[in-house]
């Protein structure tokens, strides 16, 4: 380890514990519709967009509303993002005269980056025009993870109501959580970028002659804005296809430490502000404790694996265990951010993950497998948790001897069946997924890699769609026409099959009166809840997919240590 | 019935449980339990490949082996059922024979026709005399008789049964053992309480509780994704084989998914599910409470506020006079002849205590006037006063009267007279000291104050401890003033008192405890409180105590025992501590099963020639051949049922603490427990079926 991986392992976590507080109560004051000074000028914008699409932002939404008005808006925004791809050949900002995408792959894109996946079965310097990249992908960027924001504001809105249904204005949460959060959030962080040296540019791409006298085309492009929102909104795509491996995305030690420490920003700030709403900041810092120690043991354990290869290995890869990392990383900094890409959903990549050592790439696996709740997506990581904490809160308050009780309401059939679908669908969509690879030659034909490690990689493939992530192991053909339409089902389903249930339980537990705590309720802030509330997430995921995970990666794992490499 | 401490276990209520576990086989019957219904589908699918193979003239002794141990488990998830209700059955029948074909003698425009009971409908009048069983649930609305109630309460001691008050229900099946009542009866055929009891008990009416559903659901749910692995797993299988370059090296014969299968999903919670449910409501009749559905009883678990009558419940039933305080001026003998003559035709305990009081004060001197002609002045809601009215040999009238200070006061002050300044602070002091001042007056001037003492009943503190620990406050309802009422409630301990209560006060204050989310709870007897009976979550009511409060009331204690609550709270609360607890251990002997199995199917992969294979690795446990720890898995599963059936019978022991405790004491228990005792379990079972030569 080297001064700069210490510095990584020690400020990446302070610094995120000082800021969330911060970020947490300035989401909660701009989503209960206090618009911050220095920003009131946006607020004239705000109305106009009001007006321009006849709302009133004060209008309360029952949970069907609520879903309808989300549903609409993001069908539309995913369409329009389609056809804006197929057509790009004819739009403007396109230097390099890139034609438009096939109708399946723009399909499949438009999908990934309005569900917050950023699945990307194509490279961005080769195959998007500036224009596709900045009004289509830029645009669902940041509404994809406003999304998420206004479920978590709904969902807390339900849990904090009690009698009256109602959740909020989705039109409202949407443009407040873009105008006043992620919009100067961005706009700052790219200012910083392009000082580290990220490109911004309109310019056509540079073609030298290197000193060999070889012609060389350099890649340029508007990408610092791009950069900046991937990592806020926990989307991840990247603008060129190397992601954040690429010297212009990611050039300077501080622009990989602010990126990295801008995914997992505002999945932790929506956990402080969901327990700001809900009157249950305490509640809420457990659950960042649970994912924060969920996190620190991914990263622990897969720096051990990925620093102590088993001796058969050979002498070459113990000492240097670089192949598939970016040099100006290293090995430590690429595992963080590995772990901390897959926790957060954000898919981001500055390594290649099919590299990763058969067990820290079996624990990234396992880190999207869980349901991407361990900081997870913008709002999504939030809402999955709290699905997560309805059965354990059901289990626990079963213990107990009392009707389950979550945040002083009570949880019943129809809250368990609710929470149930968020949890377990998910799982069944993953396991789908890999059968139909295995089965069919479609699928089959795409794998890139052999013995376990196909296995991983297939399962890594499912796990990262179901569950939004969108990053890969590499050597799958995200490309082939199997995956980008059975993809783009998966990444619906893994998204609005989960919203829809959330949104429905918020709606429901909106109507319930607060029951009173006694000495006989059940803590939810305390360290026996964290413990259970993560032993449960890991043995949900353990009896998932154990075998799978058995003749993945651990088969990987042990096959490696008696000298046989895939 | 007495709390019947026969075992469940003798030979009849066994024997005809395992008849019932083989009769349970029918779809009808497994439909209702979903997980159980598809491990039987699993065994039926495991027979059929046998008897294909067979057919073919192979004998597949290994698959023959699990498709009898996954019937085993049907079977054994069965039992458990059929012996939770053989234990009612057994409670029913004795209550059934009490329930004789009785002749009602019902009387119609003054005659007198025999009548079966089962033909008597709601309004029709009986008659009863010493000797005849009472034919069906009534309200006595004539006459006084003593009943025996043993047939219900199992209490041999006589109980009066009277007109027009709060001891005029009656229960059909008791007998009447002198006298003669009328008796109005209050049930139609087949809904009368004996008919309930037996209902309860045999589980006719036992339907699903909310918690008992959402479980279901959670079990279910589980199920499903188990189904899905278990589906997915041969995909997996072929492909990782197809990578290992070679076929046939995992087993995924139908035998090994479905063992699989069936081990994974949740059968030690799903088929113990009933059972538990079942003894729940069991263990509330062994200790005399009916509750009219187990709804009821899970609710009782949550309850958090609990509203107690403070006459009989937390003090006796009867004050008893104290002491005697004069005015100023006033002689203790003049005091003492006063309160005498007040209270002599007052039959009350109260009155009588006063009467005897008095005596002991005047030491047997006679009094002035016990011999003048009398008017007695009862005592009425509207006055709240009582006394006398007495002709002088002068013949003028005396007037006496006792009664509450404020009345009094009132009283006195219409008439003109002036109040001794003493009054106030005597009769506060009374009060303080949890007592009930009652000022006595002679011709409008008040000549002094009797103390009239609560004994608080002995032990009810440490019940009320016992509450607070469980979470549950206890708010006292008195008729008293707040002084009184504070003074009583701090000796009993309870935490809040509502003083001069009327029935819609007791109403308001649980609508208004409903109001800030609590759960409230209530005992009572008395007419008057059926609505708040009704109003709260769990009404109580005494089975001493009228029709009115009994058919408001959810529940009802035979024996009477206002804290009786206590005992229903903790069963209501081990209700759900099983299901959670068993949930919690189902779900936890998932991974050494897993850890048993998977090792076992897969270890054939990347296997080199002679070598156990890699994943061989992962056989943590030792287990001797694949087929043996497949094997060991599902006769583990299935054995694990009938080993938890006394569990499930008896319940999760549940002891009032904070909740943080009871849960990380059940966890380690049965959450880690869970994990580890399988380990122990299947190696057992490995080893002996290897020394057996089975697998």
């Amino acid at each position: 380890m080297n001064s700069y991986d210490i510095t990584l392992l020690i400020l990446l976590p302070t610094l995120l514990i000082a800021c969330t507080p911060f970020a947490g109560s300035w989401l909660v004051r701009v989503l209960e519709g206090e618009i911050p000074s220095g920003l009131r000028w946006l607020g004239k914008i705000e109305r106009s967009l009001y007006n321009l699409i006849g709302v009133a932002p004060e209008a309360e939404m029952t949970w069907k509303e609520y879903a309808v008005a989300l549903l609409c808006f993001n069908a539309v925004g995913c369409g329009l993002l389609a056809v804006m791809l197929m057509c790009q050949g004819v739009l403007p900002l396109n230097p390099q005269g890139l034609a438009g995408l096939s109708p399946a792959l723009a399909i499949n894109t438009a999908v990934s980056f309005t569900t917050n996946t950023n699945w990307q079965a194509y490279s961005g310097e080769n195959t998007l025009s500036y224009f596709s990249q900045m009004l289509g992908l830029g645009v669902q960027n940041f509404l994809s993870a406003a999304t998420g924001i206004a479920v978590l504001a709904a969902l807390a809105r339900g849990l904090r109501n009690a009698g009256a249904e109602a959740l909020g204005n989705f039109w409202a949460d949407l443009k407040r959580a873009t105008l006043y959060v992620l919009i100067p959030l961005s706009f700052v962080l790219a200012l910083v970028l392009v000082s580290q040296g990220v490109v911004m540019s309109f310019d056509g791409y540079a073609h030298v002659r290197t000193l060999e006298g070889a012609p060389q085309v350099i890649p340029l492009g508007p990408a610092a804005s791009q950069v900046a929102i991937k990592q806020i909104g926990t989307n991840g795509g990247g603008f060129f296809g190397a992601n954040s491996a690429h010297p212009f995305e990611n050039p300077t030690p501080l622009s990989h430490f602010l990126q990295l420490f801008a995914i997992l920003l505002l999945p932790a700030a929506c956990v402080d502000a969901f327990g700001r709403m809900t009157k249950a900041h305490k509640h809420a810092w457990a659950l960042l404790l649970v994912m924060g120690c969920l996190l620190a043991t991914a990263v622990g354990l897969s720096l051990y694996a990925e620093t102590h290869p088993p001796a058969a290995m050979g002498e070459i890869a113990r000492a240097l265990p670089m192949e598939g990392k970016e040099t100006r990383h290293g090995v430590v900094a690429s595992v963080v951010w590995a772990q901390a890409t897959t926790a957060a959903s954000s898919g981001s990549t500055n390594a290649a993950h099919g590299s990763l050592s058969p067990l820290s790439g079996g624990i990234a696996t396992l880190n999207m497998l869980v349901g991407e709740i361990v900081f997870g997506g913008v709002g999504s990581g939030l809402y999955g948790m709290v699905m997560m904490v309805v059965l354990t809160v059901f289990l626990a308050g079963l213990m107990v001897g009392r009707t389950p009780e979550y945040l002083g309401k009570k949880i019943e059939s129809r809250e368990v069946c609710l929470a149930a679908v968020a949890v377990l669908l998910p799982c069944g969509l993953v396991l789908a997924g890999c059968v139909a690879s295995f089965c069919t030659s479609a699928g089959g034909a795409a794998i890139g890699s052999h013995g376990p490690h196909a296995v991983t990689e297939v399962l890594y493939a499912w796990a990262s769609l179901v569950n939004n992530n969108g990053s890969a192991i590499g050597s799958l053909d995200a490309g082939a026409p199997f995956y980008l339409w059975a993809g783009s089902f998966a990444m619906i389903a893994g998204r609005f099959l989960v919203i829809v249930p959330v949104l429905m339980f918020a709606g429901g537990m909106a109507g319930k009166r607060h029951a009173a705590a006694s000495s006989g309720t059940f803590p939810t802030d305390g360290a026996l809840f964290s413990a259970l509330l993560a032993g449960m997430i890991l043995i949900i995921a353990a009896l998932t997919y154990f075998p799978a995970l058995t003749i993945g990666p651990v088969l990987e794992h042990l096959l490696a240590a008696a000298g046989r490499t895939f | 019935m007495k709390p019947n401490q026969a075992s469940s276990w003798n030979r009849e209520i066994v024997g005809r449980a395992c008849l019932d576990a083989l009769r349970k086989l029918s779809p009808s019957s497994l439909w209702r339990n979903p997980v159980i219904l598809l491990t039987a589908v699993g065994a039926l699918a495991v027979t059929g490949d046998v008897l294909l193979k067979l057919a073919g003239g192979a004998l597949d002794g290994f698959a023959l082996q699990i498709a009898l141990w996954l019937w085993f488990t049907v079977l054994f998830a069965n039992f458990s059922e059929a012996i939770a209700e053989g234990r009612g059955k057994a409670q029913a029948d004795s209550l059934k024979r009490t329930r004789t074909k009785t002749v009602a003698r019902l009387l119609r425009d003054d005659q007198e026709t025999p009548t079966a009971a089962t033909d008597l409908r709601k309004g029709d009048r009986v008659v009863c005399e010493a000797g005849d069983v009472i034919p069906a649930d009534g309200e006595v609305v004539e006459g006084i008789a003593s009943v025996d109630e043993s047939a219900i309460t199992g209490e041999s001691a006589p109980v009066i049964r009277e007109s027009g008050g709060d001891r005029a229900a009656v229960t059909g099946g008791t007998r009447v053992l002198s006298d003669r009542i009328l008796v109005e009866v209050t049930a139609e055929p087949g809904s009368g309480f004996i008919d309930r009891m037996i209902g309860l008990v045999e589980g006719a009416t036992r339907q699903k509780t909310p918690n008992e559903i959402a479980l279901g659901i959670l079990l279910t749910s589980l199920t499903l994704v188990f189904a899905g692995v278990c589906l997915a797993l041969p995909a997996f299988a072929r492909f990782s084989e197809a990578q290992s370059g070679g076929a046939g090296k995992v087993d995924t014969s139908l035998a090994v998914m479905i063992a699989l299968f069936v081990c994974l999903i949740p059968t030690t919670i799903g088929g113990l599910l009933s059972a538990i449910g079942i003894s729940g409501i069991d263990r509330l009749v062994r200790r005399n409470v009916i509750a009219t559905s187990g709804r009821a009883v899970e609710a009782a678990g949550d309850i958090d506020v609990l509203l107690l009558d403070k006459t009989g419940t937390i003090t006796l039933g009867n004050r008893q006079a104290a002491d005697l305080l004069p005015m100023p001026g006033v002689s203790l003998e003049r005091l003492a002849e006063a309160a005498y003559l007040a209270s002599l035709a007052d039959e009350t305990p109260e009155g009588r205590s006063i009467v005897a009081l008095c005596r002991e004060k005047l030491a047997g001197r006679r009094v002035e006037g016990d011999d003048w002609r009398t008017t007695f002045v009862p005592f009425t809601a509207q006055t709240r006063m009582s006394g006398v009215d007495l002709v002088t040999p002068a013949q003028t009238i005396r007037t006496i009267r006792k009664g509450a200070v404020d009345s009094m006061r009132n009283w006195v002050a219409g008439r003109g007279r002036p109040l001794p300044a003493e009054l106030t602070s005597a009769s506060e002091a009374v009060a303080r000291s949890g007592g009930t001042p009652l000022a006595v007056a002679v011709d409008a001037e008040i000549v002094g104050i009797i103390h009239l003492k609560d004994i608080v009943k002995p032990g009810i503190k440490e019940r009320f401890a016992e509450l607070r620990r469980m979470g549950i406050r206890t708010v006292m309802i008195t008729g008293d003033n707040p002084v009184t009422a504070a003074a009583i409630a701090a000796e009993a301990g309870v935490d809040d008192f509502l003083a001069q209560a009327t029935p819609e006060m007791k109403l308001a204050r649980i609508r208004q405890e409903q109001q800030a989310g609590h759960l409230v709870a209530m005992t009572g007897d008395g007419t008057n409180d059926a609505p708040a009976l009704a109003q709260a979550d769990v009404g109580v009511a005494m089975n001493t105590g009228t029709q009115a409060a009994r058919e408001a009331g959810n529940m009802v204690d035979l024996d009477s025992n206002p804290t009786k609550l206590i005992e229903i709270v903790g069963i209501g609360k081990q209700l759900l501590i099983t299901r959670g607890s068993l949930t919690t251990f189902s779900l936890a002997n998932d991974v050494a099963k897993y850890f048993a199995i998977i090792p076992a199917m897969f270890a054939g992969l990347y296997a080199t020639q002679g070598s156990a294979g890699p994943l061989s690795a992962l056989n943590v446990m030792g287990l001797s051949s694949p087929q043996s720890a497949i094997l060991s898995a599902v006769i583990f599963n299935a054995l694990i049922i009938i080993a938890l059936v006394p569990l499930a019978l008896r319940g999760v022991a549940y002891q009032a603490g904070k909740a943080e405790a009871l849960l990380a004491r059940n966890l380690f228990i049965y959450g880690l427990g869970g994990v580890i005792a399988p380990f122990v379990g299947i190696k057992l079972i490995d080893l002996t079926i290897h020394s057996l030569g089975l697998a």
